[in-house]
């Protein structure tokens, strides 16, 4: 597949669809025949993409997988209805018949025109570089090697390292009915470490990991991927020396970065404008309402550079942009895609996304993050008398309705009388997302960005985001340990 | 509309053509001097529709394919894949799984599972049902389905919807020692979720039905009924004290349990050292009343499998027999690490049964007196390294053998190891629908974390 120099919308389309000879009247055409129905609106998703992993183990790299995929998704939308089909074949008579299925949601109607195409320019957040050709495989497996004996060379206690180099590159191109006509070229790369450590019989694991929208270099650079068999082998070597977990209601302080994953679950997916189009969100009707204490400002932020959840446009074309979902506490407004910011009469945020061509778009995060307050993080933990400190977590899950969360403490430690006291095992932590932003009490001047490892799944599909917060303090949180 | 959809639909390819494409990428591999190599192929086509308040909402006609070639130049290994079955599209996979093979360490593990060990009978384990289900039939059950529950109550206040699916699709899998095998399937589901609100807020649940034959779903209304009566169950959800009591799990989640032993018991994890079960074959892991089978050869049913994705014939055996494990989850490569024999695992198990006791729901209720039912499950809390366990719950308290009242926003802790010791009784009310096929398991004792 040969790959274009530039972003350019001349430069993908030539690429996407020259092969197949398909031109710009013919993908008109496709739209106008969907627009012979009953339709609001249609849009035809083409995508390109190529992605390749490398793992090591037991010291060497026995694996590699490289696998391309691209074809085209045709969508039909019909007041709140949905049509949709896709082929895996970029050619007139696939995408004619996927349009063909599409519009059957809708009967029969006035045909409607397309309208004249508007280029939109999204940001330029990224350069459309392939990461893949970024470094020699040879060096790819360099540097996991070189991270594999690193983490050995800290610690005797390390018996196993498992490392991952991923990387992909995603060409977009999208055409609409409302006259959208956008594309991007979108590069991701991840590393991510893993080790096991033994120490008389007991074992524990820790892991790292970082990634972005750059190209392999990036780990390379100021040591970052060495930077991740460090950090590591220091969470493993913790939980070695952890006791197990209280339970029961307590304060908890969260640290920065990662931890920014309560956001994400506790709050962000309960905004989501589908769920709140449909009143099935715990924060549903509740714009202007307060959701917080006045500490709490956060924001969906897409504009981010290089970073995993950023966007130059959404899956609709649509640029990203920094939206702020609560200000000083009180709830300012929802994440859009475009069906749903229509029928709730507002203008689409640009969190329209999609896992890939063969999937509905759907109002999904991109960075999502709470700003800065004014504590020193040394200052919320000494004001702590009995709590727990968390500082790295696992995956979290979150029911929209309900508004119940949960996510998992992967490194934790108990605060006694304002002092950080001994590491406790991984525990779960409990709450409710209206209800956990009005106890927190304190806000750090520490904001940080997570490293860039985030994934997120919603009704099956999976797109990587980022999360960011600075230390907290939440007043009484319920934490799922074992030690009554 | 029905004339359109025929042709969307109408693209599964069959076996005889995929193991053509399969038989050509081997000849290919050949041809760059590989050694060994192994193709999986599938091709999968269906149709999707959900419903809500009545309406439709989505309907999503499926259609996909994909190959992936493995490539071995003696212990050097590469892997492609590509959903494009072009001949120019194939050559680029195989060129691609060949230049990553250049650079891959020699690994003494690496190749294609041993000759001797190929399914050298298929048999028809009877799992292809396509039925062929038009958008607006689909749309008719899925309406019927969703009404039934809202109709159910009038504090039912808001639905997710109704949806029905369904698939079918053959797959293919060719390597070379000469092996090449394929069957179809058909894979049909109805699901509904619906709302209940009180002062306190809104509480959701659902219910589900899935099969290989239409014949064996639940009937729509009956999906719609149970999603009412689980969702109202929940109605005034609350909080109970930090404490440590017997804990029930329901069948329909039982079976999370069950996965975990088995990840445990994965040959990755175990030569990795990444399992709580480590060095336990052969060893009590489970109270001696406790006997669990792998049958992967049943009828009909979803987790079945002629033989594993490397070729492997599966077949029957017990996992567990009076609590004592009996066999780890293998496939050839993590054997051949831990000086085994493959177990026929490799892509995963093949429908797991537990032995049910002779209590029902209601009689362990009654067995276990005080403590918690737990009928859902959140997040990701589990710890295949160490076993250590705390996830969140919902579920009901339980006096005297008798739900008192629903309960959210709590979490459930322990370490796995302990839990198996501890398990008191298996239900007789098997949950049929997952690969894992238990009744509902009753733990002496978990924390419990609350107010």
């Amino acid at each position: 597949m040969s790959m274009p120099l530039t972003a350019s919308i001349d430069n993908v389309q030539q690429m996407m669809l020259s092969p197949s000879g398909l031109g710009m009247q013919d993908l008109e055409q496709v739209l106008s025949t969907i627009m012979r129905h009953d339709v609001d609106y249609a849009d035809l998703y083409f995508q390109s993409s190529r992605f390749e992993s490398w793992t090591l183990e037991d010291g060497i790299v026995t694996d590699g997988v490289h696998s391309v995929e691209q074809g085209v998704g045709a969508r039909a939308v019909s007041g709140e209805k949905s049509g949709f089909a896709y082929s895996d074949e970029i050619a007139l008579p696939a995408l004619q018949e996927a349009a063909t299925a599409a519009r059957a949601i809708a009967r029969q109607g006035q045909d409607k025109q397309v309208k004249a195409w508007t280029r939109s320019q999204g940001h330029n957040l990224y350069l459309p570089t392939d990461p893949l050709g970024s470094l020699g495989d040879q060096a790819k497996i360099d540097l996991l090697e070189l991270l594999d004996r690193e983490a050995r060379k800290l610690d005797p206690r390390v018996k196993q390292v498992t490392a991952s180099l991923a990387g992909g590159y995603d060409v977009v191109l999208l055409l609409a009915t409302d006259g959208t006509h956008a594309a991007d070229v979108r590069p991701l790369v991840r590393l991510n470490v893993s080790v096991i450590v033994e120490q008389d019989g007991r074992r524990e694991q820790g892991s790292s990991g970082g990634g972005c929208r750059r190209d392999y270099q990036y780990f390379i650079d100021e040591e970052r991927g060495l930077g991740y068999a460090r950090e590591a082998v220091r969470q493993a070597l913790i939980n070695l020396d952890a006791k197990e977990a209280p339970a029961g209601t307590m304060q908890v302080v969260l640290g920065s970065g990662w931890p920014g994953v309560l956001l994400h679950e506790a709050i962000g997916h309960g905004l989501e404008g589908d769920f709140n189009r449909k009143g099935t969100s715990a924060f549903s009707g509740r714009v202007g309402e307060r959701v917080g204490s006045d500490l709490c400002t956060v924001v969906d932020d897409g504009t981010l550079e290089h970073r995993r959840g950023s966007l130059n446009i959404d899956d609709e074309g649509v640029p990203s942009e920094n939206t702020v979902l609560i200000e000083k506490g009180v709830l300012k407004g929802y994440m859009q895609d475009k069906l749903n910011a229509r029928l709730m009469g507002v203008a689409s945020t640009g969190n329209g996304r999609r896992e890939s061509y063969a999937h509905l778009p759907m109002p999904r995060m991109t960075n999502t993050y709470m700003l800065p307050g004014q504590h020193a993080p040394e200052e919320i933990i000494a004001s702590v008398k009995n709590g727990l400190y968390a500082v790295n977590f696992g995956g979290g899950q979150v029911d929209i309705t309900s508004g119940k969360f949960v996510f998992s403490a992967s490194e934790a430690y108990m605060i006694e009388n304002g002092k950080v006291t001994y590491p406790v095992k991984g525990a779960t932590l409990i709450g409710n997302g209206p209800d956990v932003l009005q106890r927190v009490t304190m806000v750090g001047d520490d904001l940080a960005l997570d490293a860039g490892v985030g994934t997120c799944g919603k009704e099956g599909q999976s797109v990587p985001v980022g999360v960011g917060q600075p230390t907290l303090l939440i007043d009484g949180l319920t934490v799922g340990g074992t030690s009554v | 509309m029905s004339g359109d959809i025929a042709k969307a639909r109408d693209i599964v390819k069959d076996k005889a053509s995929l193991e053509s494409i399969a038989a050509q990428v081997l000849q290919l591999v050949k041809g760059q001097g590989a050694t060994a190599a192994e193709v999986a192929l599938s091709e999968e086509s269906g149709l999707s529709v959900n419903v809500r308040l009545g309406e439709v909402e989505t309907i999503e006609f499926n259609k996909d394919k994909g190959i992936g070639v493995t490539v071995y130049f003696d212990q050097r290994k590469g892997t492609a894949s590509t959903a494009d079955f072009s001949t120019a599209a194939l050559e680029d996979a195989v060129r691609a799984a060949c230049s990553i093979a250049k650079f891959t360490a020699e690994d003494p593990y690496a190749g294609l599972a041993d000759a001797e060990r190929m399914a050298t009978e298929i048999p028809d384990l009877d799992l292809y049902y396509p039925w062929g289900v038009s958008p607006d039939t689909a749309i008719e059950l899925a309406k019927e389905c969703e009404d039934a529950a809202r109709s159910y109550d009038a504090q039912i206040s808001n639905s997710e919807g109704a949806s029905l699916s369904s698939h079918e699709g053959t797959r293919v899998y060719a390597n070379s020692h000469g092996f090449s095998g394929g069957y179809s399937t058909s894979r049909h589901s109805m699901s509904c979720s619906v709302i209940v609100e009180d002062d306190n807020g809104m509480q959701r649940d659902y219910w589900y039905s899935v099969a290989r034959d239409r014949h064996d779903l639940e009937a729509a209304a009956e999906i719609g009924k149970k999603t009412a009566i689980r969702t109202l169950q929940r109605l005034g959800g609350r909080r109970v004290d930090t404490c440590k009591v017997p804990v029930l799990f329901a069948a329909d989640v039982a079976g999370s349990l069950v996965s975990h032993m088995i990840s445990a018991i994965r040959g990755g994890n175990l030569y990795r050292k990444s399992s709580f079960l480590l060095d336990k074959l052969g060893e009590q892991i489970f109270p001696e009343f406790v006997h669990i089978h792998e049958q992967p050869h049943m009828k009909k049913v979803l987790g079945s499998a002629p033989y594993d994705s490397e070729g492997v014939a599966t077949y029957a055996r017990d996992l567990v027999r009076d609590g004592v494990l009996q066999g780890y989850v293998l496939d050839s490569y993590s054997a051949r690490k831990l000086g085994m024999e493959s177990t026929g695992n490799s892509g995963g198990v093949h429908n797991v049964l537990i032995e049910p006791g002779a209590l029902d729901q209601q009689g362990l209720l009654r067995e276990m007196g005080t403590g918690l039912l737990v009928t859902e499950l959140l997040g990701m809390g589990v710890n295949t390294v160490t076993g250590d366990y705390s996830r969140g719950a919902a579920g009901f308290w339980v006096e005297n053998g008798e739900i008192v009242y629903p309960v959210d926003e709590i979490t459930i802790a322990s370490n796995l190891s302990d839990m198996f010791m501890q398990l008191q009784a298996v239900g007789s009310d098997v949950d049929r629908r997952g690969n894992i096929k238990t009744g509902s398991l009753l733990i002496d004792a978990m924390t419990i974390a609350g107010t």
